[in-house]
């Protein structure tokens, strides 16, 4: 699954599915999931917990409440959303680091209008929010993109800028015009915007819990990233700039444009992310909003097979893995930071036995092309 | 104002930007071995960190600085070991795999001092001036590496046209997890200039963002030892300003301050247009008798 | 063909993983004779040296007096920086029956106000802020960090001798705004001449940073230091290695790091809330009140580093700002 494979078979042949093929796959990953909690186990035994407990916990913490359940997919829609960005910058062979600071320009953009807005009825001022922080986020990434088409600057530099640069201009701006008044008056001027008003905030979908209407809109996009890049001469020309861009020249294509404009809907989508973290479960912008997103969305695109439709079902277990590992932190107190390492071995470990499977099915079907013969 | 130009502080901008830009040198220098070699390595982060803390905990209980550099550098080639068997002989894709390097590094580092040294420590560490003279080294040793030897050129090669360096015999494989191990040997010392000599201690997150800063810079260096030099000398050098200037209370808000550095290096890059080709075969795992 | 069979692969570990889906545990009691249990929530790690260090301290203090682990039960999530996951914390605390649910950090708010209205039996904690959000069992704490920075402000006034003072910060905000505010008024209030020069690096945890920050100061020709944030560990070690400079903490003690040049830190002593909540809560009264650590109600501690020897005179300054904070002849503003 490298970065620039995307399927080039013919349609009529992507329809048909190798369910032996699936089966090994799905064995493959528990396998690999099994030797990264072994370790795991390991070192819960060192740390004088109980393995088993642990990891009960962890399951049943995840898929044994409805709280749990919900909580996976609140977490999952950011990382679907800067997932899907980074689907489309990948598929044209462009590497965004940036979706860190694409989201806080996404999450500043949400705050400052909807704060400057307050009084328009919600049907208005959430699709205007929404599109803004869009647009913040496409910015955002529009110039590493224009940079990259112009000057040839490496997007992975001006990425790894822009968020260190965006962190302190949320800064700042927390520091100073977005500041909560509130905060000023009791003296703590904490680093959070004053809550937002009501009429921006999405709907929850189940009482009692965080998740909103924002999953959604995030599975919708994910289709319409879909029928883009699959079913549009826009999204055709993305993907033929990934998989070869000296043919592509040949053929005409502006490949400068195209990697320029894929950067800047990644920044778009990241931005969306930020959008919905803060009117769909903070309800204001607090630092820390980005939560590290931008990083784990990258793994969740790959993961994904960087397949927008893929994404919905990767970003949901991603999700799903972060939530119970977690739970586990809490139920036999280790640690937090084996919760990340723990994190950090999964997507060593499956990301591995990726070419395991590739070279396993590449085999069966050369096997059964002879046998054909 | 002028403040600003007297000759205490352009010393002291000086003394700064060489010791903000240690770490950065050496993890960049690292980075560009292996990209040279066609992987890229995003869990340089990982990698200080968990070399910042073995040279700590090392230096913390043997006394002995030189084990804990030591016990860095092991650390980091291990680290190097396990990014090269998933990216280099499982055939990962390198920027996840970077990625989760990078968290393992920061959950078994952060896990380790957690449940060994405990809480904040310090040491008498290497003096200031010894790590800057040590950062000379890898600029000339990694430019005659690279330009000089046999070595450096099959890593240039297996980075250009691995099948072309395959079929005149050199081993893709063996070169790769040679460079990879190299360049995280040296994220481990960077970790360590940190933890053994600029700051002499761990905390957990030490690093706070440099490796991939460290990873930026082998671009706008265009994976050439000396222009490498020249961004991490960049970076350092302005991040050193903006602090005089928060000091010396120049009107500037300190938010903005502290962005100078990475908008700087932008604009740099921008600018000069430095348009180095990168290794033909970067972030492309080598498949024999496919690439 | 790879990418669709990975997509099945993922669609049919979703659908087996959903099918394995257990009913809710239910929730235990904390009933009569039980130990009392408590949770906390921190953004930082136990190990920070300052804002949560602090907290799981006085916990683990409490706990001692109560008579240890049969007595008082103590949960923690640390790191928990990330607000989605605090929120989801702070509610598996309180559904599994906890007394007292914590939430130490100021950016927990929200999840406060909306899981308390959801567990009217469970005490909750928050901080640092003032707001309870009308509901009757909900306690906010503060520090007014405003006033130790203001003693400490005097004491580096008395003792800089250089008479510039260097500040390093994280971000201008929340108690690290209100601490160096309260010891620019400390400082001048000994001597207006007196030059203190602020540096914010962007960031709570950037050692590397902190500590050029730090050279830098001393560089500028400053000989006494102070600053906030877990990063500070960075400018202590600054001020060690040059030798003739001297620190002033606040949130934790620092002088376990510098036995001869930490003169003075602000420690935030949350024991005696913790202790008041615990017995309100035995009285039946859940919550509804905010708590300020001060100087006046011993929140608020200065403490002393018995290794470094303060002339008697700067001593008697320090102990007489105390006093007038204690006894609002002195003003300090946040």
């Amino acid at each position: 699954m490298s970065v620039a494979s995307a399927d080039t078979l013919p349609r009529s042949r992507r329809l048909s599915i190798d369910w032996v093929n699936a089966a090994f796959r799905i064995g493959l990953l528990l396998l690999s999931l099994l030797f990264a909690f072994l370790i795991g186990a390991v070192v819960l035994l060192l740390l004088g917990a109980n393995p088993l407990v642990a990891y009960s916990t962890m399951f049943t913490g995840v898929f044994g409440s409805v709280y749990g359940v919900t909580q996976s997919l609140v977490k999952a829609t950011p990382l679907l959303l800067v997932g899907l960005g980074i689907c489309i910058a990948f598929r044209a062979s462009v590497i965004n680091i940036g979706a860190e600071g694409q989201l806080i320009l996404g999450a500043l953009m949400a705050t400052w209008f909807s704060l400057q807005f307050r009084t328009w009825p919600s049907w208005l001022l959430i699709p205007t929010t929404i599109i803004l922080g869009f647009l913040a986020g496409a910015a955002w990434g529009f110039i590493p993109g224009i940079l990259k088409a112009r000057l040839e600057v490496n997007e992975i530099l001006t990425t790894v800028m822009m968020n260190a640069i965006a962190l302190q201009l949320m800064n700042l701006l927390l520091s100073g015009p977005l500041i909560d008044p509130a905060g000023i008056t009791a003296g703590t001027y904490l680093a959070q915007s004053e809550r937002l008003p009501e009429a921006v905030w999405l709907p929850r979908l189940v009482p009692q819990t965080l998740l909103h209407s924002g999953a959604i809109i995030a599975v919708l996009l994910a289709i319409a990233v879909y029928i883009f890049l699959w079913r549009t001469t826009i999204g055709y020309r993305i993907r033929a700039v990934g998989l070869n861009p000296d043919a592509s020249r040949y053929a005409g294509i502006k490949v400068p444009f195209y990697q320029a404009l894929s950067l800047t809907l990644a920044g778009g989508f990241a931005g969306l992310a930020g959008v919905v973290e803060v009117i769909g479960v903070q309800h204001r912008l607090l630092e820390g909003i980005t939560s590290g997103y931008g990083f784990s969305g990258i793994v969740t695109a790959l993961f994904g097979g960087l397949h927008p439709l893929g994404v919905i079902p990767a970003s949901w277990l991603f999700g799903s893995l972060l939530v119970g590992a977690d739970k586990m932190q809490r139920a036999v107190q280790v640690p937090s930071a084996l919760v990340d390492m723990l994190s950090g071995l999964i997507v060593l470990f499956v990301i591995g036995s990726q070419w395991i499977a590739n070279r396993w099915s590449k085999r069966r079907m050369a096997a059964a092309a002879g046998a054909k013969r | 104002m002028s403040e600003i130009f007297s000759v205490t502080v352009l010393v002291g901008i000086l003394a700064s930007a060489i010791r903000l830009a240690t770490p950065y040198l050496y993890a960049a220098i690292g980075e560009s071995f292996a990209q040279t070699s066609g992987v890229v390595n995003l869990g340089v982060e990982g990698i200080m960190l968990v070399g910042a803390f073995a040279g700590f905990y090392v230096a913390l209980f043997t006394g002995n600085l030189w084990l804990g550099l030591l016990a860095a550098v092991i650390a980091g080639i291990l680290m190097g070991l396990l990014m090269s068997f998933i990216s280099v002989t499982l055939r990962a894709e390198q920027g996840i795999s970077g990625i989760g390097l990078f968290m393992f590094g920061l959950g078994l580092s952060s896990l380790l001092f957690k449940t060994t040294i405990g809480t904040v420590k310090t040491i008498v560490g290497f003096p200031p001036l010894k790590i800057p003279v040590l950062g000379d080294i890898p600029i000339p040793l990694a430019w005659w590496l690279l330009d000089k030897t046999t070595l450096g050129l099959k890593t240039k090669a297996v980075g250009q046209n691995p099948a072309a360096a395959d079929s005149l015999g050199v081993s893709v494989l063996r070169n790769r997890y040679f460079n990879v191990c190299l360049g995280a040997a040296l994220a481990g010392v960077a970790g360590a200039s940190l933890s053994l000599s600029l700051v002499n201690l761990f905390q957990e997150n030490l690093t706070a963002g440099m490796g991939f800063i460290a990873v930026a810079l082998v671009y706008f260096g265009g994976w050439r030892p000396l222009g490498i030099l020249a961004g991490a000398l960049l970076f350092s050098t302005v991040n050193a300003i903006q602090l005089w200037v928060q000091v010396l209370g120049i009107g500037i808000p300190a938010d903005i301050a502290v962005m100078l550095p990475y908008l700087l290096t932008i604009v740099a890059l921008a600018v000069t247009a430095n348009r180095a080709r990168q290794p033909a075969a970067l972030n492309k795992p080598f498949e024999r008798g496919e690439n | 063909m790879k990418t669709r069979s990975w997509l099945v692969v993922l669609l049919v570990m979703a659908v087996l993983a959903a099918g394995c889906a257990q009913p809710a545990a239910p929730a235990a009691g904390g009933a009569a004779g039980k130990p009392l249990r408590v949770a906390v929530v921190m953004p930082s790690a136990t190990t920070d040296m300052a804002f949560s260090q602090s907290m799981f301290e006085a916990l683990k203090g409490v706990q001692k007096e109560l008579g240890g682990e049969k007595a008082m039960e103590l949960k923690y999530s640390e790191n928990m920086f990330k607000v989605p996951d605090a929120a989801a914390a702070l509610r598996d605390y309180a559904s599994q029956g906890f007394d007292i649910v914590i939430g130490h950090g100021s950016q927990y708010g929200s999840s406060i106000q909306e899981i308390a209205k959801d567990f009217p039996k469970t005490t909750f904690a928050w901080g640092t802020d003032v707001n309870t959000f009308g509901l009757p069992n909900v306690y906010a704490y503060t520090a007014a960090a405003e006033e130790g920075g203001y003693v400490n402000g005097v004491l580096a006034g008395k003792l800089s001798k250089a008479k510039k003072i260097g500040v390093t910060g994280p971000v201008e905000v929340g108690d690290a705004k209100t601490y160096i505010d309260g010891f620019v008024q400390g400082v001048e209030s000994v001597d207006k001449n007196i030059k203190v020069s602020k540096t914010w690096t962007g960031s709570f945890s950037d050692v590397a940073l902190m500590t050029e920050a730090a050279k830098t100061h001393i560089a500028s020709g400053a000989d006494t230091l102070t600053g906030s944030s877990q990063s500070v560990v960075g400018s202590i070690g600054a001020a060690k290695d040059k030798g003739n400079v001297l620190w002033f903490g606040t949130q934790a003690d620092q002088a376990s790091l510098g036995q001869n040049f930490v003169v003075a830190s602000q420690v935030y002593d949350w024991n005696g809330i913790l202790k008041e909540m615990i017995e309100n809560r035995k009285k039946g009264k859940l919550g509804g009140e905010k708590f300020v650590l001060q100087l006046k109600n011993g929140g608020l501690k200065i403490s002393y580093n018995p290794g470094y020897k303060l002339p008697d005179d700067v001593k008697k300054a320090g102990d007489a700002a105390i006093e007038g904070i204690k006894s609002g002849s002195i003003k300090v503003n946040p």
